[in-house]
């Protein structure tokens, strides 16, 4: 951009100024919260993986017994043998549900809100009885389902009443399946507002004018509402798929610490303060969540539908 | 197909309403069960009502200081909410234009929002880790007393707990002003500029009041978000903690209805923050438009 201005060529190089100056400036103060707290610790982060490590402290060093460590016995093909692989795929086990029950749910109440609920004033008020959650405490909206999901819970005593189950059912809380439940729970809203977002832009005429063509509703479904929302699914979906693939606080409380994940791999980690292995693992992670990302912009590109 | 249509309403709203049961049910569950009388339990039945619970939540009852804890989370939200407006309006006013830099400082920002926070964290703690080693180096070279005496890091609250914070709040911020900028009409600004206001009367008198229920927007977003943060933080709050943390570890110690109090008291203080921003919100909304249909078009 300095060169430019020097070699002066540009017949809008007094407006560069002007945009070097004000703009600059005005967005100066919210890029350096994000240098001192986004770009450095990540660079850090990657920096520190290849450091060496005692009980007690953290030697600067270019070494790959971090990673090495990581993947200790995976290539042997012995999938027992490796905690790593174990540990990612059912990472991607609750990515898949997660991402898969919050899609169809989430869908479902856009549509119901673009499409079947006229009145603005309505819409507005039913889409922020969906988002007012999102800004209550997680914690808090984990631990209220013990009292349904427990052993002696409100679920149990109504199965047990009907008859369906003899002795309580064990695995309603603290086991794979409320974990889950939590992750729908928690982030089917990150689903709701961009596919909603995408809803409203569809012009209602396309609708109309597939209705008197003599498409069916289905059809409609699949053949204009569907692809008009793509990259509100998109959204949606990188939204869920990282902050799955990131969660340690999710199946800690609702798998009552008996499942493993790689943040809590990491968690463990920092708290006997290996740091540099839990910055290994943290590379690995990021870099399985860009790619994965990837793939889904890939498979929709963004850009293009926007 | 009129057939269809009902059938499809139907299905809808049979879904959606069983989502706001699955939504608000186990929360309205725990409001319930932290009146629980001084003998009930984790579940149902309520064993008489009472305000047991909430007596022994103040009192502490062996459990940490969660008055301390509940006051901290109060202050950093309030910081966070007004470093959060601060900075995404004077974000978003130059993102209106190109500068250098912005698209990348939009990206930045898009990613911080989908790296998994636990990373994050962790490169934060390293930061101050770092820099706690470098002061403590400068400390024993330069023989600066304080630092060799008392020094003990730099991973505090309202350094690294702050910024950490910051990261999650601030891109719901400039998604916002986006959001509010995309359907802002650039002429209102013009015309004033043309009747000789500064920049800085244009800003005040005209885009502020227009934009003002937006912020509340943001300033709810600031405030909530910080309030009930968890997985960012949790790395660097240094010695002390916030309300979240604490409670997550109380999750694995506390069974007692306790705990149910504690969740009534910060959803209610959640959702009193909630219900001041968004009655300010539509206050403020009604004002301007009354004003702007009253001032552009007196008919």
């Amino acid at each position: 951009m300095v060169r430019r201005l020097e070699i002066g060529a540009l017949p809008c190089d007094k407006y560069l100024i002007m945009k070097l100056n004000w703009s600059f400036l005005l967005a100066f103060p919210f890029f350096s919260v994000f240098a001192l707290f986004f770009i450095i610790p990540l660079t850090l982060t990657f920096i520190v993986s290849f450091w060496d490590y005692t009980e007690y402290s953290i030697i600067p060093d270019f070494i790959w017994s971090n990673y090495q460590y990581i993947f200790e016995g995976c290539f042997d093909f012995n999938v027992d043998a490796c905690l790593t692989f174990r540990t990612y795929a059912s990472t991607l086990f609750y990515c898949f549900f997660a991402w898969l029950l919050t899609l169809i749910i989430g869908f479902t109440v856009a549509f119901f809100l673009a499409f079947h609920v006229r009145s603005l004033p309505l819409q507005i008020a039913l889409f922020l009885l969906c988002t007012i959650p999102f800004w209550t405490s997680n914690v808090i909206r984990m631990v209220s389902w013990i009292p349904l999901l427990g052993r002696n819970g409100l679920f149990n005593e109504f199965l047990l009443n009907l008859g369906v189950i003899q002795s309580p059912v064990e695995w309603f809380l603290y086991s794979p399946f409320a974990v889950l439940l939590a992750f729908v729970h928690l982030y089917t809203l990150f689903m709701i507002v961009p596919i909603f977002n995408s809803m409203i832009r569809i012009d209602n005429s396309i609708i109309e004018a597939a209705y008197d063509s003599g498409s069916s509703g289905l059809q409609i479904l699949t053949n204009i509402i569907v692809p008009l929302c793509k990259p509100g699914i998109l959204i949606g979906s990188i939204f869920v798929i990282t902050v799955v693939m990131g969660d340690f606080i999710t199946i800690g409380i609702m798998g009552g610490q008996q499942i493993a994940s790689i943040g809590k791999i990491i968690q463990v980690e920092m708290s006997y303060l290996q740091l540099p292995a839990a910055a290994a693992n943290a590379v690995i992670l990021l870099t399985a969540t860009l790619l994965m990302i990837f793939a889904m912009t890939r498979i929709i590109d963004i850009r293009k539908e926007l | 197909m009129m057939h269809n249509k009902k059938f499809s309403f139907y299905l809808c709203l049979s879904v959606f309403i069983a989502f706001v049961f699955f939504l608000y049910g186990p929360t309205i569950t725990i409001i319930l069960l932290s009146f629980q009388g001084p003998e009930g339990g984790l579940t149902f039945p309520m064993n008489g009502i009472s305000t047991h619970w909430f007596t022994k939540l103040f009192e502490g009852g062996g459990y940490v200081d969660i008055g301390a804890a509940f006051r901290r989370s109060l202050l950093l939200g309030t910081i966070v909410m007004v470093l959060t407006v601060v900075l995404s309006v004077a974000a978003g006013m130059a993102f209106r234009k190109r500068f250098l830099g912005s698209d990348t400082l939009f990206y930045l920002t898009i990613s911080s929002l989908i790296v998994p926070s636990i990373i994050l964290s962790l490169g934060i703690a390293l930061e101050f880790r770092l820099l706690d080693e470098t002061i403590k180096i400068i400390g024993a070279t330069f023989n600066i007393e304080w630092i060799l005496n008392d020094f003990q890091t730099s991973l505090a609250m309202f350094s690294s707990g702050l910024g950490a914070q910051l990261t999650w709040t601030l891109p719901f911020g400039l998604l916002i002003m986006f959001a509010v900028f995309n359907r802002f009409d650039k002429s209102l600004e013009e015309a004033a500029r043309d009747l000789g206001a500064s920049p800085w009367q244009t800003f005040t008198n005209i885009v502020l009041p227009i934009i003002g229920p937006s912020i509340l927007g943001i300033a709810l977003f600031g405030f909530t978000l910080s309030y009930d943060e968890l997985a960012r933080s949790s790395q660097v709050m240094g010695a002390t903690n916030t309300l979240p943390l604490e409670l997550k570890g109380l999750t694995t110690t506390v069974t007692t209805p306790v705990i149910y109090a504690l969740g009534t008291l910060t959803t209610a203080v959640s959702f009193c923050a909630i219900f001041i921003f968004l009655s300010l919100f539509l206050v403020f909304r009604n004002k301007a438009n009354k004003r702007l249909s009253k001032e552009v078009a007196p008919e």
